[in-house]
């Protein structure tokens, strides 16, 4: 079965471009429902990129060519995170590409990108937001860090497949790092997916835009491209956080048979994180920006707790 | 005679003099001179660059004893790996700056004599070159200090203006009492190789040779630390660096960032690893420690800068830390007796190194470009750049990606590995040293963040958006070879990030000779492509399938969605129908950095004013505001101002001694004479 | 084995303890500093129950109820009642600057865990581990007394310094002998009374429960 690995990348990759839309249609829905409204339903996203796709572009006079090279590079990192991520199996060629560190620097050069595309036209609304999304990510950065220390330390790897075998192995221990690592996880989640209460994707009240601002000035298939890997990414982070602290159902036997029961792993656990998101979502308020520090610092403190609960109490 | 690497090596500091001559001979064919002196630069910095990395592929030592020198204090010169690392790096970067002076200096001619500067740009070099090579303490200090007369009249070269001449003094002072530690340093290790008796100890192979009792030792190590800190611009000893380097021509700023500093790097890895070879693990947590400090601190106080030289400046500061760091971790880990991970971090600074020259050196090409076409340094009178200079700004943007530590570029290479060192600390035998280290990683972190945060700024700031400034310059694309200049070092820096495997496998043989342990083959366990730092079941990384895969989604992409003719429509800025923008209504690298500045509020001292003018009617529409904001370095309140101050006070005491008679002096002499005539029965 | 999971569980719990410390060290609002040391109590309960059933020592059981029904219900409903009464539950405190408390709190943390290394070795007690735990659950109390500027507040943290101690009792020897618990216990129950009586007086006398106010007591002024 040599060709194994590579069929399952395939699906993989089949996966995050088709399942990222329907499970921000999901979390859209369970919202409209929590908050008694008539949801759109869940293929709404799909219509939405599709109708933009199929629109003409309209771009600023003096955008450069970083304004427009900026939803393809972030479209691309979205679909090699995609590939490394392990959803069904954790044979994938493309896991070897990066590990857990190098994944979130991927992130980080498509942020790199969206905050200078934000930057580009020159208008005040773009500027605030690339100047808050970069404020942003860098105290999420070292909590991140931490997180990702913390589970090292149980995993003594930082490859995401190995993570999981390993993870899987030793989930009859009752470990307190992972989850103070798993608490830490979320919050940063919610950070850098630009979730309430650090951002509000569905704002449109500029003031209060982070990621929304820096791609306001985007129209047809460049915003299609944008939203497409922002789902994506969202898809990708709850993946991350299912691999590393929930890996049941993963399958690690490279046996064909097992992968419909991976797959429906899968969906079980995507509908409760996004269940559990929405609760989230629904009940905090979008926090002040210089509120941040605490809500990060919150991360930070918790990943560190972590880690020191490993060595002080494991 | 077969011809060795150090005869390469002696030819080209050989030839750099030569250069140096001869502009003195040919002062008066300005144009002329420029074009034949660097280019010769090129040739002498590329037979370098042969020398160094034929030494590290091959792994061999040259040594070579020169007749000249004292009496019985000849010159040593040495070539072995971790020289031939350095000489390569700053080889390198010499050969990329000097074809980018061929079209900087231009710049300079009917303004003022360039002379100067290309004697003293030669005489850098090989002061540099001579650094590296020295292989005793006589020598090692007479090339130091080469170096640093040579880097002060550079940095003085603009001398009319009173911040460069102020700068360069501030320069000169902190070089000097960093060069005086370091030359105590190699006193007390001199002195013990003989037991204090005659001078034979001054080699750098007999004081190999040595064991050094711990308390000298230790004395020996902090001495020369220190010392090779300021020349570095490890914080607190950072501050003649934002000063000296934005002032100097921006070529010779590029070498000075870029390499001189290297030097410092160099001396603290040879003193440790070579000469001293054995020290306790608390050496190791003050290179850590200093380097944390230096790499948060350095990369906050950029964040505030508006001056883009200035910024790159404080960069430097950060980015040495980041190197300090990983010699740190790679001295925990040798006093642990732990050689591979030694060789991981060892490895992981040493990269760094080679990874800042370059991208330090692009940057403030880059920057230098910018300042020849617009005659300005602040950035909040700029933008908009992208459209007249797109090859500068494309140049810029891969320093400022490599220096962000983003993949696919170098930066993040040297950075990764580095954190792969830190993730390995748990292994350490040392409970306490296993909570604290963690905490370091998520500084490393904090840094990598925020230094990406900066470079949105410099270049968001620089090149996009709308011209910001008053005046309107007629600006034009840099000349051939100073885009020639840059896009080598940018091709270098995606290089060094696409295949750092290959690097990785040539310079293996010096963690080999300096920690005895390599980490080629297990980084490149799993081939050539991925480079996997101790097993690939603990951490992979794979450069070129980064670069292609995304590169090839982009394209794919691209295609897909062009297969329908779509239309781009050009129209006005849209920004939520807001009509009447302007470019003063765009962010500036002061809003920009305000957030953060808010945050870390306390690392500065902040004085921020708002006044009003006057008004029409009432009070809440003011004609016009005011807004003044400084920001200055803490420890220029803490530590420099005290020290001044009280030099100062000393001056004046000792002052009262001048009198301006010629018999009291007289008196002095002989009091003096008295005195000695006592003593000596 | 179930010694094992035991101990599994009482580390857990160490570290839901140390989550709560550091929960009331950034809380600014009283309710909820109240509900956390009402949780954090709760989880010395049930930490001190186990304890007892793996170790034994039944008169931890007493301790564990003791715990259960003073800290976790009786005191937490008393301050309750006095927030209540003083109208000051809307009252949301400014602290210093919360990440910086969270970091010196950090750094206590370890510093416990390295005081606490030489204990950690010669002990063969299950729960020696959770000392380091105790230990800085005591600091992190006093921590808050010192930053926080209400009263209240510095009650609590007063009552989480003695959740720490007791807690490195149980942990360093199972426990200390039944008679001195239900003498602290007792202690502690007379000092919330008397402390309730004061805040009336003080809030009646300087109509705040800010302690910067007590400056003012200082001759001279």
């Amino acid at each position: 079965m040599i060709l194994y690995p590579f069929i399952i990348e395939i699906l993989q990759l089949l996966i995050i471009l088709a399942l990222a839309p329907v499970f921000a249609g999901w979390i859209k829905m369970l919202k409209c429902w929590s908050q008694g409204r008539t949801s759109p339903g869940l293929f709404q996203p799909y219509r939405d990129i599709i109708k933009l796709f199929s629109k003409d572009v309209v771009i600023a006079g003096n955008a450069s060519w970083i304004f427009r090279f900026t939803p393809y590079l972030v479209f691309g990192v979205a679909v090699l995170a995609g590939g490394i991520v392990p959803m069904l199996s954790v044979d994938l060629p493309l896991a070897a590409t990066a590990d857990v560190i190098a994944l979130v620097a991927l992130f980080a050069i498509a942020r790199f990108f969206t905050a200078l595309a934000g930057m580009d036209i020159g208008t005040a609304f773009g500027g605030m937001g690339s100047s808050r999304e970069m404020t942003i990510a860098s105290l999420a950065e070292p909590a991140m860090l931490m997180a990702i220390f913390t589970v090292s330390l149980a995993s003594k790897s930082t490859s995401l497949s190995e993570m999981v075998q390993v993870i899987y192995s030793g989930l009859s221990v009752f470990r307190p790092s992972l989850a103070f690592a798993l608490l830490a996880f979320i919050l940063i989640t919610l950070a850098e997916t630009g979730r309430i209460p650090v951002d509000n994707p569905a704002t449109h009240l500029e003031l209060t835009m982070i990621h929304e601002a820096m791609i306001l000035e985007y129209s047809g298939r460049h915003l299609a491209l944008l939203e497409w890997a922002g789902m994506m990414k969202l898809f990708l982070f709850v993946m991350l956080g299912v691999a590393v602290f929930a890996p049941w159902g993963i399958e690690a036997s490279g046996d064909f048979a097992a992968i419909p029961a991976a797959f429906l792993f899968m969906i079980l656990k995507l509908a409760a994180a996004g269940a559990g998101l929405v609760l989230i979502e629904t009940g905090l308020a979008k926090m002040r920006l210089f509120r941040l520090t605490e809500f990060l610092g919150s991360a930070f403190l918790l990943a560190t707790l972590g880690m020191l609960s490993y060595f002080i109490l494991e | 005679m077969i011809l060795s690497p150090i005869d390469i090596a002696l030819s080209s500091i050989l030839l750099l003099f030569l250069i140096a001559v001869l502009a003195f001979l040919f002062n008066r064919y300005q144009k002329f001179l420029i074009t034949i002196s660097f280019s010769m630069t090129t040739i002498a910095s590329l037979l370098m660059v042969a020398a160094g990395g034929w030494t590290v592929g091959k792994g061999i030592t040259n040594q070579i004893i020169l007749p000249i020198g004292l009496p019985d204090l000849l010159f040593h010169l040495r070539l072995d790996p971790l020289s031939g690392f350095f000489l390569t790096v700053i080889g390198l970067l010499a050969f990329f700056v000097s074809i980018y002076s061929l079209g900087y200096v231009k710049g300079f001619l009917g303004q003022r004599s360039v002379t100067s500067l290309i004697i003293f740009y030669c005489l850098f070099i090989a002061g540099m070159f001579m650094v590296v090579l020295a292989d005793d303490a006589l020598f090692f200090l007479i090339s130091w200090e080469v170096m640093a007369a040579a880097s002060y009249f550079l940095v003085m070269f603009e001398d009319e203006k009173i911040e460069n001449r102020r700068a360069a003094f501030l320069y000169m002072i902190v070089a000097h009492v960093g060069a005086i530690a370091i030359l105590l340093s190699f006193g007390v290790m001199a002195g013990l190789t003989t037991g204090f008796q005659g001078f034979s100890g001054y080699t750098f192979d007999a004081m190999r040779a040595t064991r050094f009792p711990l308390g000298w030792a230790t004395a020996a190590f902090l001495l020369s630390f220190f010392g090779f800190a300021a020349k570095a611009g490890v914080i607190p000893l950072h501050v003649w660096l934002p000063e000296a380097h934005p002032v100097a021509p921006s070529n010779v700023s590029a070498l000075m960032s870029g390499v001189m500093l290297k030097t410092a790097i160099y001396g603290i890895v040879r003193i440790t690893f070579d000469l001293i070879k054995v020290f306790p693990w608390w050496w190791g947590a003050i290179v850590l420690v200093f380097g944390l400090v230096s790499a948060v601190l350095g990369v906050l106080y950029a964040l505030m800068q508006h001056d883009l030289k200035r910024l790159l400046a404080y960069h430097s500061v950060e980015n040495i830390g980041i190197i300090l760091i990983g010699i740190g971790l790679a001295m925990i880990f040798t006093s642990f007796q732990m050689p591979l991970l030694a060789a991981l971090a060892l490895t992981a600074g040493l990269f760094h190194t080679m990874n800042h020259a370059m991208f330090k050196g692009l940057l403030f090409m880059g920057a230098g470009a910018v300042l020849h076409a617009t005659h300005e340094r602040n950035m909040e009178e700029m933008g908009g750049l992208i459209h007249k200079m797109p090859w500068t700004a494309a140049f810029f943007l891969v320093g400022c990606i490599s220096i962000s530590a983003l993949p696919p570029f170098n930066g993040f290479i040297s950075e990764w590995l580095t954190f792969q060192a830190f993730l390995l600390s748990p292994s350490l035998p040392n409970p306490l040293l296993n909570l604290l280290i963690p905490m370091g990683a998520a500084l490393l972190a904090l840094t990598g963040a925020l230094a990406a945060a900066c470079f949105v700024k410099a270049f968001g700031v620089t090149f996009l958006g709308h011209w910001r400034g008053h005046h309107n310059p007629n600006i034009h694309e840099a000349d051939w070879p100073m885009r020639t200049g840059m896009m080598f070092a940018a091709l270098t820096c995606l290089g060094l990030g696409v295949l750092p495997t290959l690097f990785i496998e040539w310079m293996d043989v010096i963690s080999e000779q300096l920690v005895g342990a390599k980490i080629a083959t297990s980084a490149t366990g799993l081939g050539w492509m991925w480079l996997t730092p101790i097993a690939h079941e603990r951490a992979s990384y794979s450069g070129p399938i980064v670069f292609l895969f995304i590169m090839a989604v982009v394209v794919l992409a691209y295609i897909f969605l062009h297969v329908r003719p779509a239309a781009i429509q050009r129209v006005p800025i849209w920004d939520c129908g807001f009509e009447k923008i302007n470019q003063r209504m765009q962010y500036n690298a002061t809003s920009f950095s305000m957030p953060i500045r808010r945050i870390f509020g306390f690392f500065f001292s902040i004085k921020e004013q708002v006044r009003m003018g006057s008004h029409y009617g009432h009070k809440a529409f003011p004609k016009k505001l005011h807004y003044h904001l400084r920001i200055r370095d803490l420890f220029w309140g803490w530590l420099y101002k005290p020290v001044i101050e009280v030099s100062f006070w000393v001056s004046r005491k000792v002052g009262k001694l001048q009198q301006g008679r010629i018999q009291v002096y007289l008196i002095y002499s002989f009091v003096t004479i008295i005195v000695l005539l006592v003593f000596q029965g | 084995m179930h010694t094992n999971l035991a101990a599994q569980i009482n580390s857990f719990l160490a570290a839901m303890v140390l989550l709560t410390a550091f929960g009331m060290l950034v809380q600014r609002r009283m309710y909820g500093l109240i509900h956390l040391f009402a949780w954090q109590g709760l989880f010395l309960s049930i930490s001190t129950a186990i304890v007892g059933f793996v170790a034994g020592a039944h008169h931890l059981y007493i301790s564990s109820i003791l715990t259960l029904s003073l800290k976790v219900i009786l005191l937490p409903y008393i301050l309750h009642v006095l927030i209540q009464r003083l109208k000051i539950h809307k009252e949301v405190e400014t602290i210093v600057n919360v990440p910086m408390t969270m970091l010196i709190g950090i750094a206590l943390v370890i510093f416990s865990y390295h005081l606490t290394a030489p204990v950690r070795e010669l002990s063969t007690l299950m729960t020696r581990s959770t000392l380091a735990v105790a230990l800085a659950t005591v600091m992190l109390g006093l921590l808050m007394m010192i930053t926080r500027k209400h009263a209240v507040t510095q009650i609590i943290g007063f009552l989480a310094m003695e959740n720490g101690l007791f807690f490195a009792a149980t942990s360093a020897t199972y426990g200390m002998p039944l008679v001195v618990e239900l003498g602290v216990a007792l202690d502690i129950l007379i000092a919330a009374f008397i402390f309730g009586i004061f805040f009336f007086h003080i809030h009646k006398t300087f109509d705040s429960l800010d302690v910067d106010q007590m400056a003012r007591l200082k001759e001279g002024d």
